[in-house]
C-alpha cells in the first residue's frame, strides 16, 4: 500500500538478503514457499519426464523402447515422485505457506522453524526416492501392495517406502503449522466468516495431513520392517492378510487425493470471484463444503478395494459412502457458476486456468460416480478408465489449480508480471493438451486396456497415439510456461500492488511484499470478496 | 474456572483413581468372563484416559478448541476401526483373510 | 484458556516472544494447541498399529489367547503403576513451573525421569526373555507349542513388538526431552521462565501414559 515515492527500492522479502545462506536459514514463510517451488519444480520435471517416457513407449502396441520392467519403474517413479513430491506438497507447501499468513493479517506462521524444518525433512525425502531411482528403481506402482512389495520385489522398496515416510513427516508439520496458524494468528476483525475461501479450503487440507499421514506412515513403516527382518505382518503365507495393507493405505491415500484438490479449489474461488468482481455465490456453502469433503473424505476408502477380496457388504457401504462426496464437490461447481451468473467476467490468464479447472474437474468428478457404483466399478477397476478419471482430478484439477493461482499470484510473489498473452496462449495449450492426452483414455479403458502394460494390442494403437500427441502438446504448454514464468522474473514489467484489482489482504501490501508482511497490523472491517459497488466500506 | 493451577489434592485424587483402576483390570482378566473381558478392560482403559486427560492434561480446565481437537483425534480413530473391522466381520466365509486354512 | 490467562499473570516480568506472535497470551495459546494437534497426529500414528492389532486379533482369537500367556502380566502391570506414578509427578512438575518453583520442578522432573528409566529397565528384561525364549520375530522365531501355529503366534509377536517398541521409542524421547528441561530450568533458575516448554512435555508425557494403559490390557490381559 505505501510506495514511498522519491526512494529508489524498497526493502521486500527477496531483496532484504542475497546470501545463500540467508536463504538456507530463512525463517520468513515467503521464502520458505519459494524454496518448495523450486524444489517441487525439479519433481515435477523428473515426474513429468517419465511420463512423457511412458507415453514414448505407448505409441507402438509393442514394447519397443523399454523392457516391461523398466516400464514397471517409469510408471511407479512417475507415480511416486508426481504424487508424494509434486502435487501433495505443490498448492499447499508452496502457495498455502506464501498466501495465509498474508491473506490473514500475520507477520508469519505460528512455527517458523518447523516451517523450515518441514521443508529439509522433504527435500530429504526426496533425494532418498532420487536415489532410489538412481540405483535401479521400483517396480511396485506407487502403491506398494503388499504382498509383492513386501516379500517379492527386488527392487529398491524400502529406500523409496523411508523416502514417503519422511516426506509424510514434512505433510504432518506443515498441515499441523497451518491449523495453529489459522486458528490463533488472525488478525483483528478476521473472523472465519471472512476468511478467503482459500484459508477454509486449506484449513480442511490440514486437517486431512494431519489426520491421514501419521497412518500411512505407520503402515510404510510396517512394510520396510516386513522387508527387512523377513516377518510377515501382510504376508498371507505367514498369517497376514494383504487387504489390511490396503486398507490402511487407502485411509490416507484416499483422503489424500483431497489434499490435491481442495487447495486448487481454494485457489478457484479466489480466481473466480476476482475476475467475474462479485462476491461468491454462498460463501457459507463453499467455505463448509471444504470441511465436508474432508471429513466424508476418510469416509469411502474401500472403493479402491471393491475387487481385493473385502466383503460385499463393506463394498456395499463404501460405494454409498463414496457418493456423497459428490455432494460437497458439487456445491462448489454450482456456486462458482452461479458466481459468474451476472458477473463482470475478464478472461485474463488465471481465469482461463480456472475456468479450465472447472470443465476438466467435472468431467474428472462425474466419472468417479461411475467407478463409485459397485456394478460398473468391476470391468472399469484397474483399467485406462481409472487412469483418465484420477488424471482428470489429479493433474486437470490439481495442476490447472496450481498454474491458476502462479499466474495470479505470479506479481505479488516476484513483483513482476509475466506476458499476459503468452499466458493466455499457456493455458490454451494446456487445456488442450490435457484433454487430447487423457480422453481417449476413456475409451481405451471402456475397451478394456488395463493399466500398467507397456504392450497392447494394435487396434488400440490409434486412441494411444492420440493420447501420446496430447501428451507432447502437455508437454510444450509447460514448457512454454516455464519460459515465460522464468523470463518475466528477470525481464518482466514491474507489478503494482494490486495489478488484478483483488480484494484480499495480501493485495493491500506492497509488491513483493515486505519481510515482515504489514507496516502496521491490519484491522479487517469488512467481508471477504466485497466486490460489488453497492457493498460499503472501503478497505 | 477460579483454580487455574489445580490443588495437589486433585492430582493425588486421581492418582488413586488411576492405581485402584489398575488394580481392577488386573483382578478382573484372572476371572473367565468371556468375551467380557475385553469389554470390561476397554472400559476401564478409558475411564483411565479420560481421568489422564481431564485433569493431568488439563482437559478440564482448557478452552473449547482443545476439545474439539482431542475428540477429533477420538473420532477419526473410531471410524478407521469401525470401517476397517466392518469389512473384517462380514467376509463370507469363501473369501480370502478368514478362510486362511489352520 | 484461563489456565493460561491467570497463570500468565503469576509472571508479571517480561518472557520470551517470538517475532510472529503478537503477544504471550498468543504464543502461549499457539504452542498448546500445537501440541495438541501433535498428540492428535501420534494417536493415529500409533492407531495404525491398533487397527492391524485389532484385525488379527478378530482372524485368530485363540493364537493370540495362547500367545499373550508368554508375557509376564506381573511385570506389565508393575509398569503401569511405574507409568501411572511418573504421570502423576510430571503433573506435580508442570504445576510447581506455573507457580514458578523451580527447585520443586526439577526434583518432580527427576523423579519422573527416574520412573522412566525404571519402565525402561523392566522392558528390557522383558525383551531380553523374549530373545532368550526364540520369541523374538524373525528367521529363530519359535513359539514351542506343536498345537500353536508358529506363524499365526509370531504375529503376535510382531504386533507386540512393533507397538511396545514403538512406545518405548517415545518414553525414551521423554526423557530425553526431561533431562534437557532439567538443564534449562537450572541454567535459566534467576529469571523469569516461561512454563510452556514443562507443559507441552507434560502434555506428550501423558500421551505416552495413555497409549500404555490401552496397550497393557490389549497385550498382558487377554481374556478367554
Amino acid at each position: 500500500m505505501t510506495e514511498p515515492g522519491g526512494k529508489t527500492v524498497q526493502k521486500n522479502y527477496l531483496n532484504a538478503d542475497y546470501s545463500i545462506k540467508s536463504w538456507l536459514f530463512t525463517l520468513d514463510h515467503k521464502r520458505i514457499g519459494i524454496l518448495y517451488l523450486l524444489t517441487i519444480c525439479v519433481f515435477f520435471a523428473i515426474g513429468g519426464t517419465m511420463a512423457a517416457l511412458i507415453r514414448l513407449e505407448l505409441l507402438t502396441p509393442k514394447s519397443d523402447f523399454f523392457t516391461s520392467d523398466t516400464y514397471n519403474k517409469l510408471f511407479t517413479l512417475h507415480g511416486v515422485i508426481l504424487i508424494f513430491f509434486f502435487l501433495i506438497p505443490s498448492i499447499p507447501a508452496f502457495l498455502g505457506n506464501f498466501l495465509i499468513p498474508l491473506m490473514i493479517g500475520a507477520r508469519d506462521v505460528a512455527f517458523p522453524r518447523l516451517n523450515l524444518f518441514s521443508w529439509y525433512i522433504f527435500t530429504l525425502g526426496g533425494l532418498i526416492a532420487f536415489g532410489a531411482l538412481v540405483v535401479g528403481g521400483v517396480d511396485t506402482g506407487w502403491t506398494f501392495y503388499t504382498p509383492y512389495s513386501s516379500s517379492f520385489a527386488q527392487t529398491a522398496v524400502t529406500a523409496t517406502v523411508a523416502a514417503a515416510f519422511i516426506a509424510g513427516f514434512s505433510s504432518i508439520f506443515t498441515g499441523l503449522n497451518f491449523i495453529v496458524t489459522i486458528h490463533k494468528m488472525r488478525a483483528p476483525g478476521m473472523t472465519w466468516y471472512r476468511l478467503p475461501l482459500f484459508v477454509w479450503a486449506h484449513y480442511a487440507t490440514s486437517v486431512i495431513m494431519v489426520l491421514g499421514t501419521p497412518v500411512v506412515a505407520i503402515t510404510l513403516f510396517l512394510v520396510g520392517l516386513e522387508r527387512v527382518l523377513g516377518i510377515g505382518i501382510f504376508d498371507p503365507a505367514k498369517g497376514g492378510d494383504p487387504i489390511l495393507f490396503q486398507h490402511l493405505f487407502w485411509f490416507y491415500s484416499h483422503p489424500a487425493v483431497y489434499i490435491m484438490i481442495l487447495p486448487a479449489m481454494g485457489v478457484i474461488s479466489e480466481l473466480i470471484t476476482c475476475f467475474s468482481h462479485r462476491k461468491i455465490f454462498g460463501y457459507e456453502f463453499v467455505a463448509y463444503s471444504s470441511i465436508a469433503i474432508a471429513i466424508i473424505g476418510f469416509l469411502v476408502w474401500g472403493h479402491h478395494l471393491f475387487t481385493s477380496g473385502q466383503s460385499r457388504f463393506a463394498s456395499i457401504v463404501f460405494s454409498f459412502l463414496t457418493f456423497l462426496v459428490a455432494i460437497p464437490s458439487a456445491v462448489k461447481i454450482f456456486n462458482w457458476t452461479a458466481t459468474l451468473y451476472k458477473g463482470r467476467v475478464r478472461f485474463e490468464s488465471p481465469m482461463l486456468f480456472a475456468l479450465g479447472f472447472i470443465g476438466l474437474f467435472t468431467i474428472g468428478g462425474l466419472t468417479g460416480l461411475y467407478l463409485a457404483s459397485l456394478g460398473m466399478d468391476i470391468p472399469l477397476q484397474d483399467t485406462y478408465f481409472v487412469v483418465a478419471h484420477f488424471h482428470y482430478i489429479m493433474v486437470g484439477g490439481a495442476i490447472m489449480g496450481f498454474l491458476g493461482g502462479l499466474h495470479f499470484w505470479w506479481p505479488k510473489i516476484t513483483g513482476r508480471m509475466y506476458p499476459e498473452a503468452f499466458g493466455k496462449l499457456s493455458a490454451l495449450v494446456v487445456f488442450i493438451g490435457f484433454n487430447l492426452t487423457f480422453l481417449p483414455q476413456f475409451i481405451l479403458g471402456y475397451l478394456g486396456m488395463p493399466r500398467r502394460y507397456a504392450s497392447y494390442p494394435e487396434e488400440w494403437q490409434v486412441l494411444h497415439v492420440l493420447s501420446s500427441a496430447g501428451a507432447s502438446i502437455l508437454t510444450v504448454g509447460y514448457l512454454i510456461t516455464a519460459t515465460y514464468l522464468i523470463w518475466s522474473v528477470f525481464c518482466g514489467e514491474k507489478a503494482p500492488a494490486n495489478p488484478w484489482g483483488a480484494k484480499g489482504l495480501e493485495w493491500q501490501t506492497a509488491t513483493p511484499p515486505i519481510p515482515d508482511n504489514f507496516e502496521h497490523r491490519p484491522i479487517v472491517r469488512e467481508e471477504a470478496y466485497a466486490y460489488e459497488e453497492n457493498v460499503k466500506g472501503a478497505a | 474456572m477460579q483454580m487455574h493451577i489445580v490443588p495437589v489434592r486433585v492430582y493425588f485424587i486421581v492418582y488413586v483413581l488411576l492405581m485402584i483402576l489398575l488394580f481392577v483390570t488386573y483382578w478382573v482378566a484372572t476371572m473367565h468372563l468371556g468375551r467380557w473381558n475385553t469389554v470390561v478392560a476397554m472400559l476401564v482403559a478409558m475411564v483411565k484416559t479420560s481421568l489422564v486427560a481431564l485433569f493431568f492434561m488439563h482437559l478440564y480446565y482448557s478452552g473449547r478448541l482443545t476439545h474439539v481437537w482431542a475428540a477429533v483425534g477420538f473420532l477419526f480413530l473410531v471410524i478407521m476401526f469401525g470401517l476397517t473391522m466392518n469389512d473384517y466381520i462380514t467376509r463370507e466365509p469363501s473369501a480370502p483373510g478368514l478362510s486362511v486354512p489352520e | 484458556m484461563t489456565t493460561h490467562q491467570e497463570a500468565i499473570e503469576h509472571h508479571p516480568d517480561e518472557l520470551e516472544l517470538g517475532h510472529q506472535f503478537e503477544d504471550i497470551e498468543q504464543q502461549t495459546e499457539a504452542y498448546t494447541v500445537g501440541m495438541w494437534v501433535f498428540l492428535v497426529t501420534e494417536i493415529m500414528f500409533f492407531g495404525g498399529l491398533f487397527a492391524a492389532y485389532i484385525v488379527y486379533r478378530a482372524l485368530y482369537p485363540e493364537i493370540w489367547y495362547a500367545a499373550h500367556e508368554k508375557l509376564d502380566k506381573v511385570l506389565g502391570g508393575v509398569n503401569t503403576a511405574v507409568l501411572l506414578t511418573s504421570s502423576f509427578t510430571m503433573a506435580l512438575a508442570v504445576r510447581s513451573a506455573m507457580l514458578n518453583r523451580w527447585k520443586a520442578q526439577v526434583s518432580y522432573l527427576l523423579a519422573t525421569m527416574a520412573f522412566a528409566i525404571t519402565f525402561l529397565v523392566i522392558k528390557y528384561f522383558e525383551y531380553k526373555e523374549k530373545f532368550e525364549h526364540h520369541l523374538f520375530p524373525g528367521p529363530n522365531f519359535n513359539f514351542g507349542d506343536p498345537g500353536v501355529p508358529n506363524d499365526k503366534a509370531q504375529m503376535f509377536f510382531n504386533l507386540y513388538f512393533a507397538m511396545t517398541g514403538l512406545h518405548g521409542a517415545h518414553v525414551l524421547i521423554g526423557v530425553i526431552v526431561m533431562i534437557a528441561l532439567v538443564i534449562r530450568t537450572i541454567n535459566m533458575r534467576n529469571q523469569r521462565q516461561d512454563f510452556i516448554p514443562v507443559e507441552l512435555a507434560g502434555l506428550y508425557w501423558h500421551f505416552v501414559d495413555i497409549v500404555w494403559i490401552f496397550l497393557f490390557p490389549l497385550l498382558y490381559l487377554i481374556g478367554r
